[in-house]
């Protein structure tokens, strides 16, 4: 990324501005990740380490997003821990474009102060320097996420998301039936915590805006019912049991409604609106067709929903507060399970690409759509919140697992699930609130 | 092929034959004459029984019974002409107890989006309950729920285990 704006800004330079656009398009697919070093953090403690590499994370951090290139140790000619040491020259001639240093002081039994430095190797200055005095050993690695976000978006001009949290659901086959597992982690895979265990089907978790709360739809007693969560307390409450299909739950980003999905007793499914306080449901769509899958727009104005109302599922999108809907969709003839950006600009969806299921991304003013992932099950894509990389999950060896892509397509990871199982539903919680 | 080869053949055949019985195949008896136009064969006919009737059936634990499972066409909640006469047993017996009740539990492959399928599951169940109803059984006694893809019977991801797990299950609470 950092390559990138420097070449655009060389483009200004040379006189190519007309060109500019077409120019990063092509230094896209050719761009290097930026070389950059975390030197290892000092320690002034009483132990004889200190409880977290911070360094270590940070790398790894950097590294995932794909967008850096974290030197190794060995390739440091000076190991500085304090920014008044850092030789500009070295780093120069090592050829990275910025260096981190640090340090973990401890002021407490279970208190350490987490402190670092960001500095622009060629501008020779200081980017980004913060301390975080009250840390513990159970909140050092969220603060090293907190490190590597505000390294990320100094350097990439995109808020970081090392410090988010997904959750999904994971099905074991056991017996002769399956377990379900309903489990929040890091983003990074650490730090899982099963929420909800079921032997019948657990589906859609969905974030609250706060990302205190998950939603999501059980099977507990053969039928379906949604839930709402709170991750603190592991209380919950039932806020849908209707017969027939009560699913798909979606926030509004008040945090007080969500839109949801109810088939009836003759199972035709429409989406609604609960309030979740007075448990009130309001009717949004009136269709033979399955119209399911409803997501809020981040403005709150329209939700986005699936509908097989003129044959295969397309999206439409509808007012949340009624109206006749919309159709969005036009490309192909399926498209499923909208996801709308945090900044809403990008619509992602389940896309049937030449019969494989894949996910696509429509750029709503544009209106082009970008198929993303190479699999041939891919579903349930869902935005990080800084609107820059999907995840979702595909099928690999038989068993689902997660991957993540970012916004262009550019950079892929693959993620692995400690608790294992078949993987499924992945949903990227919002920014916490500190 | 001219016929020396032909022969050639027919010794190398039985010649392995007899050195290796237990791997190489006996050459088939058959009534097939080769040779003359090319391409051309005749067979012989009229066997032992000319329908090859073979014992069947008696011994199939399921002989009579009620078929507790159903199956759809790939992106069909249409019941299949080889299933309409299972739905109407099921009736039959629905309508001579009032007192019993079923519960039509809907099924989709794994492909697609997993809400979307929870759909597609329920207008497969609903195709059911209406048929039922159709054939006289009450509202009262039919109820549906749709498991999408969330409850395979086959874990593979060929045709044939999306075919088994295109379904709709009758279930009789006890």
């Amino acid at each position: 990324m950092l390559k990138q704006l420097r070449i655009l800004v060389l483009a200004g330079l040379f006189g190519w501005t007309a060109a500019a656009a077409d120019l990063v398009i092509d230094v896209q697919g050719v761009a290097q990740p930026t070389p950059v070093a975390i030197v290892p953090f000092g320690w002034e403690g009483r132990s004889a380490g200190m409880p977290l590499d911070v360094a270590r994370v940070v790398t790894d951090d950097l590294r995932r997003s794909g967008r850096f290139d974290p030197i190794g140790e060995d390739q440091m000619l000076q190991k500085p821990t304090d920014g008044a040491d850092v030789d500009f020259q070295d780093w120069s001639f090592v050829g990275v474009e910025a260096v981190v240093v640090g340090k973990v002081i401890q002021a407490g039994d279970d208190v350490y102060e987490l402190r670092f430095q960001l500095f622009d190797v060629f501008g020779q200055r200081q980017l980004v320097g913060y301390r975080m005095p009250r840390v513990t050993r159970a909140t050092m690695r969220g603060a090293a996420h907190r490190a590597a976000d505000m390294i990320y978006e100094k350097l990439t001009g995109i808020k970081g998301v090392f410090g988010t949290r997904v959750a999904y659901v994971s099905a074991k086959r056991q017996g002769g039936g399956q377990r379900y597992s309903l489990i929040v982690s890091d983003q990074d895979g650490y730090n899982e915590h099963t929420i909800m265990e079921s032997g019948d089907p657990i589906m859609s978790p969905a974030w609250s805006p706060d990302s205190r709360q998950l939603a999501y739809v059980s099977f507990e007693g053969d039928q379906s019912s949604i839930w709402v969560q709170t991750l603190r307390t592991g209380n919950r409450f039932k806020v849908s049991s209707k017969p027939g299909i009560n699913g798909a739950p979606s926030f509004s980003p008040d945090g007080r409604k969500l839109a949801i999905t109810l088939g009836g007793v003759d199972g035709n499914p429409d989406v609604y609106v609960l309030d979740i306080n007075s448990r009130r449901t309001t009717r949004l769509t009136t269709h033979r067709a399955i119209d399911t899958e409803g997501s809020w727009s981040p403005d709150g104005r329209y939700v986005y929903f699936t509908s097989d109302r003129s044959g295969g599922p397309q999206i439409y999108r509808v007012a949340a507060t009624g109206g006749s809907p919309e159709r969005v969709t036009f490309e192909g003839s399926y498209n499923a399970r909208p996801r709308l950006s945090p900044d809403g600009n990008k619509l992602a969806m389940v896309h049937n690409d030449r019969g494989n299921y894949r996910i696509a991304v429509m750029d709503l003013e544009r209106r082009d759509l970008l198929v993303l992932s190479t699999g041939n099950q891919d579903e349930s894509p869902s935005f990080a919140p800084n609107s820059d990389i999907l995840i979702y999950a595909t099928r690999r060896g038989g068993n689902g697992v997660l991957e993540s892509v970012s916004a262009d397509g550019l950079i892929r990871q693959k993620l692995t699930s400690r608790a294992g199982g078949d993987v499924r539903e992945p949903v990227w919680s919002p920014f916490p609130r500190f | 092929m001219s016929d020396f080869k032909l022969i050639a053949l027919a010794v190398i055949a039985v010649l392995l034959a007899g050195c290796a019985r237990d791997t190489i195949p006996d050459p088939e008896p058959t009534d097939t004459t080769y040779g003359g136009d090319a391409g051309a064969s005749t067979s012989g006919m009229d066997g032992d029984d000319p329908y090859g009737g073979e014992r069947y059936g008696e011994d199939d634990p399921s002989a009579g019974e009620l078929a507790m499972v159903i199956h759809f066409e790939f992106d069909s909640s249409e019941v299949r002409p080889q299933d309409q006469d299972v739905v109407v047993r099921h009736a039959m017996q629905l309508g001579e107890n009032p007192g019993m009740r079923v519960r039509l539990e809907g099924h989709a492959d794994e492909r697609g989006s997993r809400e979307y399928n929870i759909g597609l599951g329920e207008r497969r169940a609903q195709a059911v309950r209406r048929m039922l109803m159709i054939q006289g059984v009450s509202a009262s006694q039919v109820s549906t729920v749709s498991f999408g893809e969330e409850r395979p019977v086959a874990f593979g991801s060929s045709e044939g285990d999306y075919a088994q797990n295109r379904r709709v299950e009758f279930k009789y609470p006890n």
